[in-house]
C-alpha cells in the first residue's frame, strides 16, 4: 500500500502507470532502433546525447510540437478520436497488470478477463482511423487491421483461457503464484506458442505488419496522422508490446515467482520480471529485423486453419485431463505433441504455398 | 481509361471497385512509376501503368551532342547499370566508325561492366526485400557490398554514379595500379555478401511462401511480351546475349546462364542471385587474362566524325536487352539515337501479370521487374 486511503492509493498507482508507460515507450523506441541497427550492421542513432540516448527524447519533443494536421475531407470526430480509442485500452489493461506480488494498481479477480476485454476495443480505433482519414491507403489498412486483429484475438483468448483453466483462476496474481515450482510453459507449450504468435499478430509487427505495411499501404490507418496523434498510435504499439510481453512472462514463465520463489524481496522480483519481459521484447524486435511480411490471405488462413483449431485442441486436452484428474505430466506431453504437430503443419503450409506450379497462359493475355 | 479492360467478377453484395493510386510517390514504385490499381477489396481487378514522370529526352539530347558528350546521357538513362549502358553506346559508335578498341580496354570494360551488373542486382535484392516487408535488413546487407563495388568505381573513374568512363575506342584513362588487387578483394567480399543474402532471403520461408508461384510466365508469353534478361531466363529460356551473340570479348569466358523453371517472382529473384555469382566468375577470369598495353585506339581525332550509316547494337544489361539504334549522316553528331530499354518493354507485361493477384502481390511483382525509371522514361 502506498497510502491508507484506497482512493489516494489507487490514484497514486495510476499516476505511476501513466508516467511509466510513456517513459517505457521512449526507452523502448531507442532500444528498438539500436537493436535493429545492430541487426542491420549499422549504428542506429548516435548523434543526440552519448550513443544517441537522447534521440527518442528529441523525437518526442519534435512530435509533441509538430502541427497536428487533419485532412480537409476527413471525418472530423472519427479522425480525431481514433488515436484515443487505440491508446486508452492499453492503459486500461495496465491497470490490472501485476508486475510483482505487490506492484499493480488493482488486482482484479477477473484481471485476465478484463485485460482481454479492454484490449479488444483498440480494433475499433484502427477502423475509425482507416475510415475517418478519407484516404484509400488508410481504408485498405483499416480493413486489413479489422480482419487481422479480430481474427487473431480469438486464438489469443483461447490460449489465455487454456492457462486460466489449468491455473484455476482468472486472477493474474493467483495464476503466477501457482507457478512456484514449474512455469506453465512446461504444461502448456501449445498454448504458449499460440499466445506468442497471436500476440505478435495483435501487435501488427513483422511478419504480421500487414495493416501498416510500409511498401503497400504506406502506414495504413496511420498515413494521415502527424504529430501528437501519430505518436499516440506509436505509443499504443510499443505499450502493447510491453503488455503482451509482460502477460506472456506472467502466464507462461512464472512471472516474479519462478525460479526464485515467493520469498525473495520485491527488488529481485522486479529484476526477474524485467528480464523475462525484455526477453520477449527482444525476440519481437529480432523478428522485425529478419522476417518479411506475409500476405493477408496467407495470414488469415494460418489463423483459422492452424492456430484456432489447435487452440481449441489445447482447451479440449486441458478439459479432458482436468476432468479426469490425470497427472500434470500427461498434459505436458499431450500439449507438447500438439505443439509439434502445429509446428509441422505450419511448416507444411509454408511449403505447400511454395509448391511448384505449372506456368500457365495468362488470362489477360487472352482478354481483348 | 482504366475500366475498359475490367475482368468481370461476380458481386454478391453491392460493392464498388476503388481506384488506388500507387505512385508516383510511393515507397514501392522504385522511383516515379505510377500505377492506378482498381481493387476489389484486396484483389486487383485492373492496373493502369502511367509512365513518363522522368522523361528528360535523353535520346533527343544525345542527338545534339558530340559522340563523346552523349556518353553521359547513357549513365543517366540506366542509372543502376551505368557501365552496361555506356558499354552498349560506345560499341555502337565504334561499330559505326570502325574503331577497334585495344585488348586492355576491352578487359577493363568487361570487368567494370560485370561488377556493375552485380551492384545493380544488389540494389534489386535490397529493394525487393523491402517490398516484401523486410525492415531494411536486406537493403543494408546488399548495400554493404554495393558500397565496396562503388568505392572501386570511384577509385577508377572518380565518380560514384555517373561514371562516363568508357569512350569510343577505349576508356578515358588507365585504371589505378592496384586495380587487380582491389578487384580481387571486391570479388571476395561480394562473394561472402551473396552468401549472407542467401541466408537472409533465399531460404526464408516467408519469402518462399510469398513469391513461389506468384504470376508465373510461360516462355511463349515472355517472348510475346518482349521480356528479356532475368525476366526471360526465369521462365527457363537459356537466352543471354553474352552467350547467344557474344559481343566484345565475352566469348573468352566461361560462365553459366542461370535459369528458372516456372517464371514466377521467386525464379526471377533466384536468377538474379545466380547471375551475381556468374558475374563474379567472369570478372575473375577477366582479371586473370587482362593484358598490359594501351587503353585507347590509335589515331582518333579530337572530334569524332562518324561515316554515314546506321547500326543496332544490343547488350545484356542487368535488366535485359539494352539496345542502341544509331543513325549517322556523317558529321560529329548522331542523326538519330534510339534506346531500346529492357525495363520499358518488361513493363508492358505488368498488367497481365498482376490482374487477379492481391495488392501486396502486385507490389512484389513490380519489384521483381527491377525497373529503372530513368531507362523506362528516358
Amino acid at each position: 500500500m502506498i497510502a491508507d486511503n484506497p482512493w489516494v492509493d489507487g490514484l497514486a498507482r495510476m499516476g505511476i502507470i501513466a508516467v511509466a508507460i510513456p517513459l517505457a515507450v521512449i526507452v523502448l523506441t531507442y532500444v528498438e532502433r539500436k537493436v535493429l541497427g545492430r541487426l542491420q550492421m549499422r549504428l542506429g542513432p548516435m548523434r543526440v546525447g552519448p550513443y544517441g540516448t537522447l534521440q527518442s527524447v528529441a523525437d518526442t519533443i519534435k512530435l509533441l510540437t509538430k502541427e497536428d494536421l487533419r485532412p480537409q475531407t476527413a471525418d472530423r470526430w472519427t479522425f480525431e478520436l481514433a488515436p484515443f480509442v487505440v491508446v486508452m485500452p492499453v492503459f486500461l489493461a495496465f491497470v490490472t497488470l501485476p508486475f510483482t506480488a505487490d506492484l499493480f494498481v488493482r488486482n482484479l479477480e477477473l484481471g485476465l478477463f478484463f485485460i482481454v476485454a479492454v484490449s479488444g476495443v483498440s480494433i475499433v480505433g484502427f477502423v475509425m482511423a482507416g475510415w475517418g482519414s478519407d484516404n484509400k491507403y488508410a481504408l485498405l489498412g483499416g480493413a486489413r487491421a479489422a480482419a487481422q486483429l479480430i481474427s487473431y484475438e480469438i486464438p489469443l483468448v483461447m490460449a489465455v483461457l487454456a492457462v486460466a483453466m489449468f491455473g484455476q483462476s482468472l486472477n493474474l496474481v493467483e495464476l503466477v503464484e501457482g507457478q512456484g515450482r514449474v512455469p506453465f510453459v512446461v504444461w502448456q507449450p501449445l498454448a504458449f506458442l499460440i499466445f506468442l504468435v497471436a500476440g505478435l499478430a495483435e501487435l501488427y509487427r513483422q511478419p504480421f505488419d500487414i495493416p501498416v505495411a510500409e511498401s503497400e499501404v504506406v502506414g495504413g490507418p496511420l498515413v494521415e496522422y502527424s504529430g501528437i496523434r501519430w505518436s499516440m498510435f506509436q505509443m499504443a504499439e510499443v505499450a502493447n508490446m510491453v503488455l503482451i510481453s509482460v502477460l506472456a512472462s506472467l502466464l507462461f514463465l512464472g512471472g516474479w515467482n519462478w525460479p526464485l520463489g515467493e520469498e525473495v524481496g520485491a527488488g529481485l522480483q522486479v529484476v526477474l520480471i524485467f528480464v523475462k519481459t525484455s526477453m520477449f521484447i527482444l525476440v519481437f524486435m529480432w523478428l522485425r529485423g529478419t522476417l518479411p511480411r506475409l500476405r493477408i490471405d496467407q495470414m488469415m488462413a494460418f489463423c483459422w486453419q492452424v492456430l484456432l483449431p489447435f487452440a481449441f485442441l489445447q482447451i479440449i486436452i486441458n478439459g479432458w485431463v482436468l476432468v479426469y484428474g490425470w497427472p500434470d505430466w500427461v498434459l505436458g506431453v499431450l500439449s507438447g505433441m500438439a505443439a509439434l504437430a502445429a509446428g509441422y503443419l505450419t511448416y507444411r503450409m509454408a511449403w505447400r504455398a511454395a509448391e511448384p506450379v505449372l506456368p500457365r497462359l495468362h488470362r489477360v493475355g487472352s482478354v481483348p | 481509361m482504366a475500366t475498359e479492360y475490367r475482368v468481370p467478377h461476380e458481386k454478391e453484395l453491392e460493392t464498388i471497385d476503388v481506384n488506388v493510386n500507387v505512385g508516383p510517390q510511393h515507397p514501392a514504385t522504385h522511383g516515379v512509376f505510377r500505377m492506378i490499381l482498381t481493387v476489389d477489396g484486396e484483389q486487383v481487378v485492373d492496373l493502369y501503368p502511367v509512365i513518363g514522370y522522368m522523361h528528360r529526352g535523353a535520346e533527343k539530347l544525345s542527338e545534339n551532342c558530340d559522340y563523346r558528350q552523349a556518353i553521359g546521357y547513357q549513365d543517366r538513362t540506366e542509372y543502376l547499370g551505368q557501365f552496361n549502358a555506356e558499354f552498349c553506346y560506345v560499341q555502337a559508335v565504334e561499330k559505326l566508325a570502325g574503331i577497334q578498341p585495344p585488348e586492355r580496354a576491352e578487359y577493363i570494360r568487361v570487368i567494370l561492366t560485370e561488377l556493375n551488373r552485380i551492384a545493380s542486382h544488389q540494389m534489386f535484392v535490397g529493394a525487393f526485400g523491402t517490398d516484401i516487408g523486410l525492415f531494411g535488413t536486406s537493403f543494408m546487407y546488399s548495400f554493404r557490398d554495393r558500397e565496396v563495388i562503388q568505392d572501386l568505381f570511384e577509385a577508377v573513374t572518380g565518380e560514384r554514379m555517373m561514371y562516363a568512363y568508357f569512350r569510343p575506342g577505349g576508356v578515358a584513362w588507365d585504371v589505378p595500379e592496384d586495380f587487380r588487387e582491389r578487384c580481387r578483394e571486391v570479388v571476395a567480399v561480394v562473394r561472402r555478401g551473396i552468401d549472407d543474402i542467401d541466408g537472409l532471403m533465399t531460404e526464408n520461408d516467408v519469402i518462399i511462401a510469398r513469391c513461389r508461384g506468384l504470376s508465373p510466365v510461360t516462355p511463349e508469353d515472355a517472348i510475346n511480351w518482349g521480356l528479356t534478361g532475368p525476366m526471360l531466363r526465369a521462365t527457363g529460356l537459356k537466352h543471354d546475349l553474352r552467350r547467344a551473340e557474344p559481343y566484345s570479348i565475352y566469348d573468352r569466358f566461361e560462365f553459366d546462364i542461370p535459369t528458372g523453371t516456372q517464371g514466377d517472382v521467386y525464379d526471377r529473384y533466384l536468377v538474379r542471385v545466380g547471375e551475381m555469382r556468374q558475374s563474379l566468375r567472369i570478372a575473375e577470369q577477366a582479371l586473370e587474362q587482362m593484358p598490359e598495353g594501351p587503353i585507347m585506339a590509335e589515331g582518333l581525332k579530337r572530334t569524332l566524325r562518324v561515316p554515314e550509316g546506321e547500326v543496332y547494337v544490343r547488350n545484356e544489361t542487368p535488366r535485359g536487352e539494352y539496345g542502341i539504334y544509331l543513325v549517322s549522316k556523317g558529321g560529329d553528331k548522331p542523326y538519330r539515337l534510339k534506346i531500346r530499354s529492357p525495363a520499358f518493354c518488361s513493363l508492358s507485361a505488368l498488367k497481365a501479370m498482376s490482374v487477379g493477384t492481391y495488392v501486396a502481390d502486385t507490389i512484389i511483382n513490380l519489384g521483381s521487374f527491377d525497373i529503372v525509371l530513368g531507362e523506362v522514361d528516358r
